[in-house]
């Protein structure tokens, strides 16, 4: 009986091996996928058991942080400022992905950070459980305040929009509001079927709440492509003061009856004008023929990505782009041929066609003019401290690109300067300051109301000061009027918080 | 420990019982190597009660080392009984129960600190709870362990009562299944006698009594069974009439299948039937058999189940779950799915002794102890504990291969083969490698049946080891023990049925 109770043996050990390779299988090939499957709150109670790092803004505030609860989860996320900060702070739920700074910081915010590890080793001696560590935004609770409340209660009851404001000097993300914004305290809850379920309205909501305006929905830009065309033209040997050809309509040759026309008849209906004054007053037919006649679509294409179209704008050290930018398009201007067609180049070049633009990319075509012609990589997080207030990470400023000389720059300067002193731009002038934009006004089909668009800055003498884009979306008639104005005032709000006026 | 390389034996062994003549030269005492083993286990056990109390609690509460310490009593109270009335047997059963006994025990004191915790009761008392309640039965398990070996001092001697136990073992198994629900059914499955202040779950008795009977039943059988009658496909089938007794095994597993609600419990009843039938015809083709009579039996009930519900739906239910518990996951699934989320979160190191969840899963201080304990000490952990149950499994082979007679062969390869199936059915099931069964995981589950009946097997195979092992002159030391059961064991050879 020896041999068959051998290989009973051997059965014994097929069966053991069978149940080795199923836990190997069930711990280490699944095991990230049942680590973080929603049906398990192991990891949740974990996580929950230790206070969150706060967010707080540039004078300290908190906008996002942990509070001590008597659930099974510890700590409850709370956003004291609710839909305000929601595009740029994000929202964490317990399950599923955190968002925005919750989610670029996770780690840290956790206290899982690798430059954490000390303090975490320091907690296991003294017994206490090591708290996430604390994120300093770069916001400023004034322009973030202004954005907000001038967005919301806009002159034309406008429900959709964005604001976003940059310091032009360090890419610093001063302001950022998308509107309609959501509760993330609705995200957070521990009640995870009142947040899977707020969580679906907000998707199923038309007016797309969750979605970023600031710098993930591309729109037509309207005229604020004409501070592109200029900076072409400049760059292609002309001054400001250089005579263009302008008048009341301007027919794109080989474009049949097509016939482009300006916002008013009185807008520029002599048939020459100068740059600054085609810029200054808005004129469609000195830029439309300027595009399709004089630089042609090659350059317009090549200055619009040396402000940054074609690449989405990654915010520092967001590698996987959780800040949510999209890049900006000049999109096609030949034909449907293919060949070079004039009246599309024409159009393109006053923002329309398929020219798409996200606020974002707006204030940091602003913000490159205003810090002479070297545009900055954008970034939110300005400090990273540990539980005992000392700083253990500070974000350098950093260069993301040269787009123009510095010269041309300044003559941009003096260009968009002269929109806000005595052009289209007018109400978004401040006394104290050197207020420069572009408004725009982007058609949006038959049968929809237009889009108003405001880019610009503010300077004090010679320093940049701020630069911001305002959307009005679907606003119609005075959309880049009401636009201007918003901006205006996010700029006032920033330079009397910084006493800078 | 005393060195191995000592020559002889020492001249006096302070707390070692009487001194015992070392039987072969070189090898020391048995019974002094199962001591120093039975103290790694308890110091495994002592440690990490240690670690997970400070996993679980933040702190090593006061009452940390009454369980071990108590434990330790136990196991060396049943390692100086080896000395008298097993001196010869093979010191690894003893340590290694003592290893899964002892982690047992810890882990349901942790369910218990995990319990404390979250009513924020901060005595942590160890004479209260499961892990208190667990450590009474072990003691109780060993106590009755020790009268096991003093009344049976010859493994042979159980064959006399073959019939009794195979029909005491059919009883037990048919009880539950008699019984109205009210007073049998725990957790869906009908495997209890519930006395109302506690329950018993017959079944784990009825594993031994029936292997005594099938190693009994077979040995006289064997020649006969493996008459072989026809060739198929290269096997021997045996003949058609020899077939009778293997049916109506088949048709008692197929009945608790589907009567007390537990595959787990049915495929224990045959797989161990079929095991003892190999072993003792030697002919693979009564393992095909089984398996096709088990597995189409099994699918047939799935079948059914689907088809007319009844007493066959609770068994396509738990089919179904295992196919995809993620598609029922709060509420059918619930069980499994969590089990499995906790094995995979622990991974492969685990959360720590101490630091996981383990009350996410329902019932994990029974049928789901190994997922619990998979989530806290990880893939390693786990593996290690399934190898502890792989060394006992083939240390009783090992004695099977050792003893002389049949019967012994027979019982012992029965019983160490039903222990490792055991195991693989429970921890398949938690893991998903099998659809779930209502099995305990042995010496691991709280609850007394389980552990007593199984140390109850392991005692049998520490007896059947020790005669495996004995020297040819006779036992190595009998101290104040009675002669030998009855010389050697080819004058207790049964009669084996004469072919006809």
């Amino acid at each position: 009986m020896n041999a068959p109770l051998r290989r009973v043996g051997v059965v014994v050990l097929a069966l053991f091996a069978m149940l080795f390779v199923n836990l190997n299988y069930q711990q280490w090939y699944k095991a990230d996928e049942y680590r973080n499957h929603p049906r398990n709150s192991r990891v949740q109670v974990e996580e929950y058991s230790r206070a969150r790092g706060t967010i707080s803004i540039a004078n300290g505030e908190a906008v996002a942080q942990s509070r001590e609860t008597t659930d099974t989860f510890k700590y409850l996320r709370v956003y004291p400022f609710k839909t305000k900060y929601a595009h740029v702070v994000g929202y964490k739920p317990v399950y599923g992905t955190a968002a925005y700074v919750e989610r670029l910081n996770n780690e840290f915010l956790a206290g899982n950070a690798p430059e954490q590890f000390t303090d975490r080793l320091a907690a296991m001696f003294t017994g206490n459980e090591s708290p996430g560590g604390i994120v300093g935004l770069t916001l400023s609770k004034a322009a973030q305040d202004a954005a907000f409340e001038e967005l919301k209660n806009n002159d034309l009851n406008t429900k959709k929009g964005a604001v976003i404001a940059l310091d032009p000097k360090t890419g610093a993300l001063l302001a950022e509001v998308s509107l309609p914004s959501f509760d993330p305290n609705q995200l957070s809850t521990h009640d995870s079927k009142a947040s899977s379920e707020a969580y679906n309205a907000l998707l199923a909501d038309p007016d797309k709440p969750l979605a970023n305006r600031a710098t993930s929905e591309i729109l037509a830009p309207g005229s604020t492509m004409k501070v592109i065309l200029a900076a072409a033209a400049l760059e292609s040997g002309m001054k400001p003061d250089t005579v263009i050809d302008a008048g009341q309509y301007y027919s794109p040759p080989q474009s049949g009856s097509y016939q482009m026309k300006n916002a008013s008849p009185s807008t520029c209906p002599n048939p020459t004008i100068t740059l600054q004054q085609a810029l200054t007053v808005s004129c469609n037919t000195a830029f439309g023929k300027l595009g399709a006649e004089t630089l042609g679509a090659d350059k317009i294409k090549e200055m619009a990505k040396k402000f940054g179209f074609e690449e989405a704008p990654e915010f520092v050290d967001d590698d996987k782009n959780v800040m949510n930018t999209v890049a900006s398009q000049t999109g096609t201007m030949t034909g449907s041929d293919g060949k070079a067609d004039p009246a599309a180049v024409a159009l393109s070049s006053i923002g329309q066609k398929d020219v798409r633009m996200t606020p974002l990319q707006g204030a940091l075509v602003a913000a490159a003019v205003a810090n002479g012609g070297k545009q900055m990589r954008p970034y939110v997080v300005d400090t990273l401290q540990n539980s005992g207030l000392s700083v253990i990470d500070k974000t350098q400023p950093s260069t993301l690109r040269r787009v123009v000389s510095e010269s041309i720059a300044g003559d941009l300067q003096t260009m968009m300067i002269s929109v806000v002193d005595s052009g289209t731009g007018k109400p978004a002038k401040i006394s104290g300051l050197r207020v420069g934009g572009k408004t725009g006004t982007a058609e949006n089909g038959e049968n929809t109301d237009d889009h108003g668009w405001f880019i610009g800055f503010a300077m004090k003498g010679n320093e940049p000061l701020i630069a911001v884009a305002v959307l009005l979306e679907g606003s119609g008639k005075g959309g880049s009027h009401e636009a201007a104005r918003i901006a205006g005032q996010v700029m006032k709000a920033y330079a009397d918080e910084r006493g800078t006026r | 420990m005393l060195t191995a390389a000592a020559p002889g034996p020492p001249p006096s062994s302070p707390g070692n019982g009487p001194a015992v003549s070392a039987p072969y030269a070189g090898r020391g005492n048995p019974r002094n190597t199962e001591l120093g083993l039975v103290a790694l286990a308890l110091g495994i056990v002592g440690t990490y009660t240690a670690a997970m109390e400070a996993g679980a609690i933040d702190q090593i509460s006061v009452h940390f080392w009454i369980p071990v310490a108590t434990l330790a009593i136990f196991f060396l109270g049943l390692n100086v009984a080896n000395r008298f009335l097993a001196p010869d047997a093979d010191p690894i059963f003893l340590p290694a129960v003592a290893l899964i006994n002892g982690m047992g025990v810890a882990f349901l004191r942790r369910i218990d600190l995990y319990d404390d915790k979250i009513h924020d009761r901060t005595d942590y008392s160890a004479f209260s709870g499961l892990g208190f309640r667990q450590l009474l039965w072990t003691a109780l398990s060993i106590a009755f362990a020790i009268v096991v070996l003093a009344v049976v001092r010859d493994h042979k001697s159980l064959s006399r009562y073959a019939y009794t136990l195979g029909f005491a073992g059919i009883v037990l198994v048919m009880i539950p299944a008699v019984l109205p629900a009210r007073l049998s059914m725990v957790n869906g499955a009908k495997l209890w006698i519930n006395f109302g202040f506690f329950s018993i779950q017959p079944g784990e008795f009825a594993k031994i009594a029936l292997l005594v009977f099938f190693a009994y039943y077979l040995v006289r059988k064997r020649e006969v069974l493996s008459l072989a009658s026809k060739r198929f496909l290269g096997l021997d089938f045996p003949r058609g009439r020899d077939l009778g007794p293997v049916i109506a095994v088949w048709a008692m597993s197929l009945m608790v299948l589907v009567f007390e609600k537990d595959l787990g419990t049915s495929l224990m009843y045959f797989g161990m039937f079929v095991a003892t039938l190999y072993i003792a015809t030697e002919r693979a083709s009564w393992l095909i058999i089984g398996l096709g009579l088990f597995g189409g039996g099994v699918y047939l009930a799935y079948i059914l189940g689907g088809l007319v519900g009844g007493p066959f739906a609770n068994f396509r239910v738990r089919a179904d779950i295992w196919l995809d518990p993620f598609s029922d996951a709060d509420h059918k699934g619930y069980q499994l799915v969590q089990s499995l989320l906790g094995l995979g979160t622990g991974g492969l190191f685990g959360t720590g002794p101490g630091e996981g969840y383990p009350r996410k899963i329902p019932e994990v201080q029974n049928d789901f102890i190994s997922a619990g304990l998979g989530e806290e000490i990880g893939l390693f952990g786990l593996t290690a504990i399934l190898v502890v149950y792989l060394i006992i499994v083939f240390r009783g082979l090992r004695a099977a291969l050792g003893v002389h007679d049949s019967f012994g062969k027979l019982f012992a390869g029965g019983l160490a083969f039903t222990l490792g199936l055991q195991v693989f059915v429970i921890v398949g099931g938690v893991s998903q490698l099998i659809p779930l069964t209502g099995q305990t995981t042995p010496f691991l589950s709280a609850g007394g049946s389980s552990l007593m009946a199984n140390w109850i097997l392991v005692t049998l195979l520490i007896r059947i080891s020790d005669a495996a092992r004995r020297p040819a002159d006779g036992p190595t030391a009998k101290p104040g023990g009675p002669p030998s059961a009855g010389g050697p064991a080819k004058l207790q050879e049964m009669a084996t049925e004469v072919m006809r």
